[in-house]
């Protein structure tokens, strides 16, 4: 187990920069996922971490030690791909054992290693299989094994579920838990899968073109974004956001009116200095702080589209008489027959035209 | 019987209407160096087509063996080419690993001049290559001179490189995490990955080394380190010539190739077809 520290990290492709100046601290045995749309530079970022990628600027520290030009090999992790990156030759035990019989580890040792690996993931009984012989999720098992054997201080996954289907990312998403819970290691998860951050991380660092757009726990990057990208990559189906303009300021806060619709008021809370009047802004709702007409600050009708029912809850895709979407959660039994409703919103969040949040 | 399978039923047979002809016209030849094999001199040129075998082999080949030591430049043939096929695999794939996986300055050059090689005919090579190994490193008939000038294959080199490049990088970064050495990495990683393309390359080499004849003829003319095509040209003399010798070393030179090709074409033709589809 082991801190990492990624200080001003900096990664550059020839003259292109993808990585702009990261700083992370990431706390002896936490889990912390890399969360963000490709090409953000998520996977460079780990992959700089895990020393297959050299950095252009910055340090990166592991276990408290200086690592920039440690070998990969040296640096006390281990690294699970996304493709797997079994060996298609070898059969299980072999592929567990590779990298320890390669660099002349004692065999009883290695043997001792693989025997525990396959006993924490279940999976005894395929040693002599080859990859092949494998479903994805087994396979996906094995590669976790690779790295367990090498008695890492600090694991890496990049996008470790991308290539199994539903069913089987929620269970191994369950299993990854447990062996964090288990193993107690510092991981560090790579995923494009807000859902997979949201579940498994203890933090979640959100990237955007090589840039940190807010580093927190999960329900805090929910409950509280930092801006409009976070509040819209967080969360599922997306945050909603309706254009307006601010037209005063009152003793609660800030008076906004929503684009196009009159009398669709809302006042926020506001601690900084409120934008001049007339000033445009972008109001974020949740699709669960639609609530019923009159329950919250103003009422707003929207046209419905589209209905989606999931069991207990509902989707209502819908658009502003502005001509905005909207995506509406509403329980199951809740569900308008009607084409147009008027809904209320209870809570929202204010950002300025730069997409920076207002609070 | 459904239309479908009749349908594939018909095709079947006008693809074998098509194609019998043309295998037979391509065998013709095999099969006529296979009878005057074994058929005495004066009858090879006798007005009929005899399509069947006689019983001169034996003769054939005893005349053969006589003049030339026909055995003994099979044994050369077949040790340099088994000792150039190894090393020309070795080589090339070593090449085409690094050409591959590393970037390093002037890589682009590097592969930009082997691609013109292939452009270059052998001819514009041979006389400055002999006059380097024969005058400049005076290694006339010698296996040095047979085995080491022909070793760097260009087109091995590019072959084995795109082999390479088509194998995930994932696989060698998981090695290279676990601190397996590049080396081992290439010799227990990439090599049994490559294995159809190693045994196409190998099939290929073998024979390019098996049926060389001008080089050998230029640089080993001596009896006694003569390959074997070289020994059989031997039998062409300006008096006489020992037809049916000849066709009897032809085949001995060939069959062991036919056999050898269908016992590998699996592979071979895995081989090359290799990253036609994903």
């Amino acid at each position: 187990m082991a801190t990492v520290t990624l200080s001003n990290v900096v990664k550059r492709f020839g003259a292109f920069e993808v990585v702009h100046g990261a700083n992370i601290d990431i706390k002896d045995g936490e889990f912390v996922v890399f969360v963000g749309p490709s090409g953000c530079g998520k996977s460079t970022l780990l992959r700089m971490i895990a020393g297959l990628e050299d950095i252009s600027g910055g340090e990166i520290a592991i276990g408290g030690k200086l690592v920039n030009d440690v070998e990969p090999a040296d640096r006390g992790i281990a690294m699970v791909f996304q493709s797997y990156a079994l060996y298609p030759h070898m059969s299980v035990e072999q592929n567990l054992s590779f990298g320890l019989r390669m660099t002349g580890n004692p065999k009883a040792d290695t043997d001792r290693r693989v025997k525990r690996a396959a006993e924490i993931l279940r999976i005894s009984e395929l040693m002599d299989r080859r990859p092949k012989k494998l479903s994805g999720g087994q396979r996906q098992r094995i590669a976790i094994g690779r790295a367990i054997v090498r008695e890492p201080q600090v694991f890496l996954f990049d996008e470790p579920l991308s290539n199994l289907d539903a069913e089987l990312r929620v269970q191994m998403r369950v299993e990854i838990s447990r062996l964090h819970k288990e193993l107690g290691a510092t991981m560090i998860y790579v995923t494009h899968d807000q859902t997979e951050a949201m579940t498994l991380a203890d933090r979640i660092v959100v990237l955007r073109a090589g840039h940190i757009e807010q580093i927190g726990r999960p329900l805090d990057l929910y409950d509280d974004p930092d801006n409009l990208f976070v509040a819209g990559f967080v969360g599922s189906p997306k945050m909603n956001f309706i254009k307006a303009q601010i037209v005063g300021r009152d003793a609660h806060g800030v008076v906004v009116e929503l684009a196009g619709q009159e009398k669709t008021r809302i006042t926020q809370p506001l601690a900084g200095a409120a934008p001049e009047a007339g000033s445009k802004v972008i109001v974020g709702v949740r699709p669960e702080h639609f609530g019923s007409a009159g329950e919250g600050d103003t009422d707003l009708v929207v046209a419905i589209d589209v209905v989606e029912h999931l069991g207990g809850t509902s989707f209502l895709y819908a658009r502003t008489a502005h001509g905005e979407d909207v995506v509406i959660q509403r329980d199951a039994a809740k569900v308008p027959t009607t084409s147009e409703v008027t809904v209320s919103i209870r809570k929202s969040y204010l950002f300025d035209e730069k997409g920076l949040r207002l609070r | 019987m459904s239309s479908l399978s009749s349908a594939r039923l018909r095709r079947s047979i006008a693809l074998h209407l098509f194609l019998t002809p043309l295998a037979l016209i391509w065998l013709f030849p095999l099969w006529m160096m296979v009878i005057f094999s074994t058929m005495p001199d004066n009858g090879i040129f006798s007005p009929g087509i005899e399509l069947l075998p006689h019983g001169n082999f034996v003769d054939n080949f005893n005349n053969l063996q006589r003049d030339t030591n026909f055995v003994g430049a099979i044994g050369i043939s077949v040790s340099v080419a088994v000792t150039y096929t190894f090393l020309s695999v070795l080589l090339t794939s070593m090449a085409g690993w690094a050409l591959a996986r590393y970037q390093f300055f002037g890589k682009g050059v590097v592969v930009g001049i082997i691609f013109g090689t292939i452009t270059l005919p052998y001819a514009v090579v041979l006389i400055p290559q002999f006059i380097m190994v024969a005058r400049d490193f005076q290694l006339a008939n010698t296996w040095v001179a047979l085995i080491v000038p022909p070793l760097f294959n260009s087109l091995g080199v590019l072959f084995m490189r795109q082999s390479f490049s088509m194998m995930p990088d994932d696989l060698f970064d998981a090695a290279r995490v676990e601190g397996v050495k590049e080396w081992r990495i290439f010799l227990f990683v990439a090599l049994p990955l490559a294995r159809p393309m190693l045994a196409a390359l190998a099939i290929i080499l073998f024979l390019a080394s098996w049926n060389n004849y001008l080089w050998p003829l230029l640089i080993n003319s001596q009896p006694g380190s003569m390959t074997a095509p070289v020994a059989l040209g031997t039998l062409i003399g300006l008096t006489k010539v020992s037809w049916g010798g000849i066709m009897a070393g032809a085949v001995m030179l060939t069959v062991p190739m036919l056999i050898v090709f269908v016992l590998l074409q699996r592979h071979f033709i895995a081989g090359i077809a290799a990253g036609a589809v994903k």
